[in-house]
């Protein structure tokens, strides 16, 4: 069985050093998943080119085919790696609206691991105060190590004594790939519509089927 | 094949001029709209219903009557009746009226509504939306087929010995649409009482339609009201012609850019291509609305909307024109070829009858006179068996079956 890894990267610049920690935290962990015998399969979105679309699901309530695709994908993993760049204290406005467009259901059971990139390590505990809160409300599950890379660590950290972001992303990666490699979420998903599944609790049970 | 035209009762302005029109102008307008759709030779007009400016049609059956009245041959329905928020007892009562005034030319269609504070306005609360749906249905169904209801349900007070007047028109219920974009759930109610579904198919992707047509004839079939292919369908669906394709596009454009529902967000190009909404000449939205049998099947009843987004009256009865002149012929011709046999039309008044009755004469409900003895003695009216005493022994009941 094939293990869907889905990673969403919200950077807005190209090359964007949130894209950057996303390709690292992907890397870490299917390489552990692969050493366990999975069989990965990657997709990454970038926000960016999906922001139009996300703008207009908030306007028009469905998806365009593009954005659609992204959501089926998330919607179907059984993991997601999730970075978002900080802004004014908390996740990117664009990062929170695609999250906004998920259905609420969507991403239950979910393992997710959690990066967030910004100018100064000032910001690290955004991924602990605003991050894990949203993916927490959504029934989501996100690994206790989230990585923030501010742009000092991609260099000597300021040498501030902690681990380097090597050291901390493997840890993170390590911990994902412990829980995506126990979910058989992408198995399991659930169409509302498919209709081989038994329907009489479509009518909440007062049709008497 | 049922062609006609659904209304939202919008009041919008102009982007082009600038004027919105009052209320009245508006009202007056959509009368205007409705006697013309029956003119130019379409089969259906229906209304919304709304409780916040800036739409004005709060009282669907006020307005269909008096299109009832202006008409002759127009099947009037809804789009859609708010079946979460009316009182069933109200609803049951307002739609044989309906059906009376207008001769049988009544059907509706429900719908849950898509402003959330309508209810706490009318007392309900949002988030019983489906299950109100669901018991006030069975309510309006029974009200309309029993003569005398005794009823207790969660979301309104209990009934006993409640009778709904007038009878529906000789005895048969209005025929029920249920309208829905993608709750599975109203698909499954349809087909499980063999209603008609109606799914909007405007402002959503193809897809959406698709899925939900294909679940309700499935359940439709599984319910054992008569195969996949013989459930009722209605579609939606958005147009805008000009003979000229070009001078469609550019027209409609400044209305496509400032509607409430779409405007600012994706290009009209975008829309088009993601939705049904055809911008272009007759033969375009022709071509167009055929293709709509290839995933949802052979169906029965279309609607457009031609009327919203600020659009004038001059412009919406020229749009009439072309549906009526150039489009709608063409289509009844092209969905009449290769439709199988065992396609239904979409249930009328007269089928109906027909259906219920055979050759027989229907029923003309004729009330007793009033004797106010309604809870004891089963029904109020003359054709009906006379009820046997329910069988109190004791109380005003068993003085009231002793006295007769």
């Amino acid at each position: 069985m094939t293990t869907r890894i889905v990673v969403v990267a919200a950077g807005l610049s190209t090359p964007s050093s949130t894209r950057q920690l996303a390709d690292r935290l992907t890397a870490d962990a299917v390489s552990m998943l692969r050493e366990r015998g999975a069989d990965v399969e990657v997709q990454v979105f970038e926000l960016r080119d999906l922001a139009h679309d996300i703008t207009n699901h908030l306007l028009m309530g469905f998806a365009p085919p593009k954005l659609q695709a992204a959501l089926d994908a998330v919607a179907a993993a059984d993991g997601l790696i999730a970075v978002t760049p900080i802004f004014t204290t908390s996740y990117s406005g664009l990062f929170k609206s695609f999250i906004d467009v998920i259905d609420p259901q969507a991403l239950t059971g979910l393992p997710v691991l959690l990066g967030a990139t910004g100018g100064t390590p000032r910001h690290s505990l955004a991924i602990d105060y605003a991050i894990r809160p949203l993916f927490t409300y959504l029934h989501a599950v996100p690994v206790t190590t989230g990585v923030f890379a501010a742009t000092s660590d991609w260099g000597d950290g300021d040498g501030d004594g902690v681990r380097s972001l090597p050291d901390r992303v493997a840890r993170a990666a390590g911990e994902f790939a412990d829980l995506v490699g126990r979910t058989d979420r992408s198995g399991l998903v659930n169409d509302p519509f498919a209709l081989d599944r038994p329907v009489g609790h479509l009518l909440g049970g007062l049709a008497g089927e | 094949m049922q062609f006609g035209i659904f209304t939202v009762s919008d009041i919008t302005q102009d982007p082009t001029t600038g004027h919105t029109p009052s209320e009245a102008e508006r009202i007056r307008a959509t009368l205007t709209i409705a006697k013309h759709a029956e003119e130019v030779g379409l089969d259906v007009f229906a209304l919304g219903e709304h409780h916040n400016p800036p739409f004005w049609s709060s009282s669907p059956t006020t307005t269909l009557a008096a299109i009832a009245g202006a008409t002759s041959t127009l099947q009037l329905s809804t789009a859609t009746t708010l079946i979460t928020t009316n009182d069933p007892v109200k609803l049951a009562e307002d739609y044989a009226m309906l059906q009376h005034v207008s001769d049988g030319r009544a059907d509706l269609m429900l719908g849950r509504g898509n402003t959330g504070p309508v209810y706490p306005w009318f007392g309900k609360d949002i988030r019983q939306g489906l299950p109100i749906a669901m018991e006030s249905y069975e309510l309006l169904r029974r009200l309309w087929r029993e003569d005398v209801v005794d009823w207790e349900g969660k979301f309104r007070t209990p009934l006993q010995g409640f009778t709904s007047t007038p009878r529906p028109l000789d005895g048969v219920p209005p025929f029920v649409w249920h309208g829905s974009i993608r709750t599975p759930e109203i698909a499954e109610q349809a087909a499980s009482y063999g209603d008609g579904f109606f799914a909007n198919h405007i402002f959503w992707p193809a897809y959406h339609t698709q899925r939900m047509v294909q679940l309700y004839r499935q359940r439709f079939e599984h319910h054992g009201h008569g195969t996949a292919a013989q459930a009722i369908v209605g579609l939606g669906g958005q147009v805008f012609m000009r003979k000229n394709s070009q001078d469609a596009v550019d027209e409609f454009r400044p209305y496509f850019d400032n509607a409430p529902v779409y405007g600012h967000g994706p290009s009209l190009e975008e829309f088009t291509q993601q939705t049904p909404l055809t911008v272009g000449s007759p033969q375009q939205v022709i071509d167009r609305t055929l293709g709509y049998r290839d995933y949802v099947g052979d169906y029965q009843r279309q609607l457009w909307l031609i009327d919203h987004a600020g659009l004038p009256l001059k412009t919406v009865l020229e749009q009439l024109d072309l549906l009526g002149e150039e489009v709608v012929p063409v289509l009844r011709r092209e969905f009449a070829k290769n439709r199988p046999a065992e396609v239904p039309d979409a249930p009328t008044h007269a089928s109906l009858v027909r259906a219920t009755y055979g050759d027989a004469a229907p029923r003309q409900a004729v009330p007793n006179a009033n004797r106010g003895d309604n809870l004891t003695v089963g029904s109020p009216y003359q054709d009906a068996a006379p009820a046997a005493p329910t069988g109190s022994a004791f109380g005003l009941a068993a003085t009231r079956g002793g006295a007769r």
